[in-house]
């Protein structure tokens, strides 16, 4: 098998604020609209899901708009969400899916 | 003057829209201040033009006959590209898997994040706002404007790239491709098959 020279460290090796959500748990996204570069989507915003997997630590993107350097890194999650729990008239299966990444400042423990 | 110039007729000329300007402008301003050159503009383009959905399809024929390497890429879809000799540059790879319980398909929500480093440049209607906004709220009917009809008893998850994270759909090998060759295998594996909106199909089968 051909060799590739070694690359960065995947997930990344930033500083980075500690981990917050287990894989499996429940949380929600913050409803908030603040101004500037958002990766967080209106349509989950205030809603409740699963943590997927924990994709690794990543600059923060609102700051990394702001030609800052976006450090410490927050961990990044894949939140899965029940269609029917964001569209109430979803017309498919009840156990069909959203998934998004969220940036764990976005985040909530679901009853906080 | 022609008759063409008498009735306005600009033959293939159209002025700058406000994106294109807003480019031209960017770009020389960039080569201007010596962030870029202009030969780094015109080698990343090159670069990715060259790249198109084949690279993910041999990708996608791999994960089909050699098991070992589809977990791999299930479980770290970057790492198993670069041990199978790819070059994917900054680009943060979950592969998701279709079953016979579960069919995935892949959105930006936001802009048009893509898998480049497999698939190229995204399709026109990837980016439209028509599908963006639509796959995400009512995935089974925009499967069925194309042409797929995804069965009752399975469910649909939509994966959007919202942040760093790219995505690829590894689709079910058809039946009727048993004993096919690598190569043949990639074959029909399609860039839609890839994003999700498509299956792959054994030729001449339905």
């Amino acid at each position: 098998m051909p060799q590739v020279a070694a690359r960065p460290q995947y997930p990344t090796d930033h500083p980075s604020a500690p981990v917050r959500f287990a894989i499996g748990e429940r949380v929600r996204v913050r409803k908030a609209c603040p101004l500037g570069h958002i990766r967080t989507p209106y349509y989950v915003r205030g809603h409740a899901g699963i943590v997927e997997r924990l994709c690794g630590n990543f600059p923060v993107p609102e700051e990394l708009a702001q030609m800052r350097a976006g450090l410490p890194a927050q961990p990044l999650y894949r939140v899965r969400f029940l269609q029917r729990e964001l569209w109430p008239e979803y017309a498919g299966r009840d156990d069909d899916a959203v998934e998004v990444e969220i940036f764990q400042h976005w985040l909530e423990p679901e009853r906080a | 003057m022609s008759d063409a110039a008498k009735h306005g007729d600009l033959g293939e000329y159209r002025p700058l829209s406000y994106f294109q300007l807003m480019e031209v402008s960017l770009r020389e301003l960039l080569v201007e201040k010596g962030i870029v050159t202009d030969a780094e503009v015109a080698a990343t383009l090159e670069d990715m033009r060259a790249r198109g959905p084949e690279t993910g399809a041999r990708v996608v024929a791999r994960a089909w006959v050699d098991p070992e390497f589809r977990a791999r890429l299930l479980e770290n879809g970057t790492r198993a590209c670069e041990a199978f000799g790819l070059d994917v540059p900054a680009l943060r790879l979950v592969v998701v898997e279709n079953t016979p319980q579960v069919h995935n398909i892949i959105v930006c929500t936001l802009c048009s994040c893509y898998p480049r480093m497999l698939l190229g440049l995204p399709p026109d209607w990837y980016k439209s706002s028509n599908y963006r906004s639509r796959v995400v709220r009512e995935p089974r009917a925009v499967l069925e404007e194309f042409g797929l009809r995804v069965a009752d008893g399975v469910q649909v998850r939509v994966h959007d790239s919202t942040a760093d994270m790219r995505y690829l759909v590894l689709p079910m090998r058809p039946v009727g491709t048993e004993g096919w060759r690598e190569a043949q295998l990639a074959s029909i594996v399609t860039r839609d098959c890839m994003i999700g909106v498509a299956v792959p199909k054994a030729m001449g089968s339905e």
